[in-house]
């Protein structure tokens, strides 16, 4: 009971993180959209391209990592789901 | 069909050189002088009849096959199913027009549509492959106990996924009329058959096969147009790398056009317009008394005189389409005073965000975008035919991969959309403002004639300014082929395109329909003893009974159904969101608390959007019904008050009514720990 208690409080954290991350980008880039404007990233003004690409390529690596540290928890306690 | 992944590859990869080679070979037969109608016709009987062989392939009598693919779909395939279920009519042929339309503030969409999945991977999809049964009722119900909790769960996804279908198929309909030029009712029974062939015979199983046949054409239709337009323009074929360059040109153009005379001109012309109606609206019903009775001394003048018959003629018309009352008059010339204010508003740059705030320093604007982004998101996270697919990969930890390949597949459309609205602006800016009217294309034309596009010469200077030309959201997609002068074979690759994107939407939606019906209220509910060849009769009978009913609606045109899609959103998100992640994440979370937090999500929201939108509803006899926003919010957005209501009504009375029992403990453990391995 002990370790799969572990196992649940390491995987809360870890979601706890990653949607704090999720709130910050979504909200944080959106909010400050037009002082971002005035600085540019590939030629794009950088609020308009966080919310047309940044953001979004983001959003995918916070899964990517996700999956990644649940694969090592997942082999740490022994957790093999069929 | 097949089981091992690299068959299912090999399979499919065959299948994507195989339509490459069909649309080559049309290409060609186009050069050789093959009809436009035939290329529509071919794409069409190609595509639907694709369609079915993987339907008939994948037929099914099997319970655990036709709810949840038999959980064999790995995740790399379960992503590309998900893009598609996920991708409707309205990200295929709305999201570009809309971004065109709207610039930096459409990308609410865009951030919206994508963010979910974030929530879906970090939330929801893990736990509900670990639960592993068929429906989001059968998780609730579950977690929870009980009938009623299932009950509000299944009116919910009714709700949600109901309208969202008739959209689909109304989208359908539109395609198969514009490009194969098929009557629009004819259209929308074609897209029912297409949707039938595949989900009918073979269920979930059929439907994930052919949601993957369908993405692989939606994702080669929608980027093959910007490609060739991006191209043409810079000489790079990858329009999300290059167009941050096309729009600063866009930026450069919009700085020439905005402060040009003749556009200030144009514009005060329709602020004049617009003041206008404004008086004539004041002085109701004296203004359209006046009127009439102006028309009517003018066709005398003339018949006095001996003009021309035509002249009398049109005027007589125009006294004829005079509105009959003071109320009809209304509200036809406050739709007519805004479109003209709309128009006589200074444009904004693509670019620019929250450009309102800015001019009046409130916080409306922004407010409005957080709030869409939000209601948006947590949508996403909710529908239900969203959800269901993740009960279909054979662990949890290919559910887990799979939101993965969801997103990115899903990416793949929603980056090139702001491209293509950049690119189609750049040609609109630089091919048709400031051309002589006589000169135009022939795309504005053809547009012209079904209404998507619409040009008034205001200043009658015989030159088209950008505030003469108004565009419907739709043609930027459907037109683009045209706008750029490629071969009508692409216009057929869009077609086919959209059509795969409604239908693969559809199939989904009637899905989580019909399993709501059948499997939870019919089986879970009524019959719990009945066979499984016998639930499997039933939720065969009811898809036929929601497809034909959601064509018939379809088929009618209706206009509020369609602006409804748009509060699925909030519906499905202040329904489900909160009583399913607390569900998971709190275990003090009880059934009482879940069913108050549900319900009161869904009333509020519903209620706002009411309040909001409508004035009268006449089968209910209420009237002055509408209300000034709260907070100067969207009704698109009213999923922010009824989320945030759920969560609050599940918080206090959870806490009011104690301890969840032992068999939600039980199932907690089950979802949150998983099995452990024998040692």
């Amino acid at each position: 009971m002990m370790d799969t208690n572990l196992y649940w409080r390491k995987t809360r954290s870890l979601t706890l993180v990653l949607l704090y991350v999720w709130v910050v980008i979504t909200f944080g880039f959106a909010l400050f959209a037009r002082d971002l404007n005035d600085f540019s990233l590939f030629g794009f003004p950088l609020g308009f391209y966080m919310a047309a690409q940044g953001t979004l390529v983001i959003y995918l690596f916070l899964i990517w990592i996700y999956n990644r540290r649940m694969r090592q928890l997942e082999k740490r306690f022994g957790i093999d789901d069929e | 069909m097949p089981g091992g992944l690299t068959r299912l590859q090999r399979y499919y990869l065959l299948y994507t050189g195989g339509f490459i080679a069909f649309v080559a070979a049309l290409a060609l037969l186009e050069e050789h002088g093959m009809p436009p109608r035939w290329i529509g016709y071919s794409f069409l009987i190609f595509t639907i009849s694709m369609y079915a062989v993987i339907g008939i392939m994948s037929r099914t009598s099997d319970v655990s096959e036709f709810y949840v693919a038999g959980r064999r779909v790995p995740a790399f395939f379960n992503g590309m199913a998900t893009g598609a279920d996920w991708m409707s009519a309205a990200s295929f042929i709305g999201l570009a027009g809309t971004l065109f339309l709207s610039g930096y503030q459409g990308l609410a969409f865009v951030l919206g549509w994508t963010g979910g999945f974030v929530l879906v991977a970090l939330l929801l999809a893990p736990y509900l492959r670990r639960f592993g049964e068929y429906t989001i009722p059968d998780f609730l119900g579950a977690r929870y106990g009980g009938n009623a909790i299932r009950l509000v769960a299944v009116a919910a996804a009714i709700l949600a996924s109901f309208v969202y279908v008739v959209a689909q198929i109304y989208g359908v309909g539109v395609i198969t009329s514009r490009f194969v030029s098929l009557q629009f009712e004819i259209g929308v029974f074609v897209g029912l058959a297409g949707i039938l062939v595949c989900s009918f015979l073979g269920g979930m199983r059929a439907v994930t096969w052919t949601q993957v046949a369908q993405y692989v054409i939606l994702i080669i239709a929608y980027i093959t147009p910007v490609a060739i337009l991006s191209w043409s323009v810079t000489g790079n074929p990858v329009p999300q790398i290059v167009y941050g360059k096309v729009l600063q040109q866009v930026g450069q153009l919009e700085n020439k056009l905005f402060d040009s005379p003749a556009e200030k001109d144009v514009r005060r012309l329709y602020q004049e317009r617009a003041d206008e109606y404004a008086q004539k609206i004041m002085q109701l019903p004296n203004s359209l008394i006046l009127e009439r009775e102006q028309l009517t001394s003018r066709i005398n003048e003339l018949k006095a005189s001996d003009a021309q018959m035509k002249d009398i003629v049109a005027l007589e018309r125009q006294r004829r389409d005079l509105p009959h009352d003071p109320d009809q008059a209304r509200l036809r010339w406050e739709a007519a005073m805004f479109a003209s204010a709309e128009r006589a508003a200074p444009p904004v740059h693509h670019a620019s965000a929250f450009p309102a705030d800015e001019a009046n320093g409130g916080w409306a604007q922004r407010l409005n975008f957080l709030a869409l982004v939000f209601c948006l998101t947590v949508g996403t996270a909710a529908l239900p035919h969203v959800l269901m697919r993740y009960y279909t990969t054979p662990s949890v930890r290919e559910a887990r991969e799979s939101v993965f390949w969801s997103l990115l597949f899903i990416l793949l459309l929603y980056i090139t959309a702001p491209a293509y609205a950049v690119f189609v602006k750049y040609e609109v800016f630089t091919h048709l403002v400031d051309i002589p009217i006589a000169k135009l294309p022939g795309w504005v034309a053809a547009w012209s004639k079904v209404g998507l596009v619409s040009i008034e010469d205001i200043n009658r200077d015989g030159i088209l300014q950008l505030a003469e030309l108004s565009l419907n959201p739709d043609v930027i997609v459907l037109a683009t082929p045209e706008i750029a002068g490629m071969p009508y074979v692409v216009s057929g690759l869009v077609a086919a395109g959209g059509l795969a994107a409604a239908l693969s939407t559809a199939d989904g939606l009637l899905l989580t329909i019909t399993s709501a019906l059948s499997h939870d209220v019919y089986y879970r509910i009524f019959r719990p003893d009945s066979s499984t060849q016998f639930r499997l009769v039933i939720s065969k009978s009811m898809l036929l009974v929601v497809a034909v009913l959601a064509a018939t609606v379809a088929a009618q045109k209706p206009g509020t159904i369609l602006s409804m899609v748009a509060w699925a959103f909030s519906i499905a998100a202040s329904a489900f969101f909160p009583a399913l992640v607390l569900g998971i994440f709190w275990r003090r979370a009880t059934r009482a608390g879940a069913l108050a937090g549900m319900l009161v999500g869904l009333l509020i929201t519903v209620y706002y959007i009411f309040r909001v939108e409508f004035d009268t509803i006449t089968w209910l006899g209420v009237s002055n019904l509408r209300m000034d926003p709260w907070f100067y919010l969207q009704s698109t957005s009213a999923g922010v008050l009824g989320v945030a209501a759920g969560f609050l009504t599940i918080l206090v009375v959870s806490l009011f009514t104690g301890q969840s029992d032992k068999d939600a403990m039980a199932f907690l453990d089950r979802i949150r720990h998983s099995r452990h391995r024998e040692q």
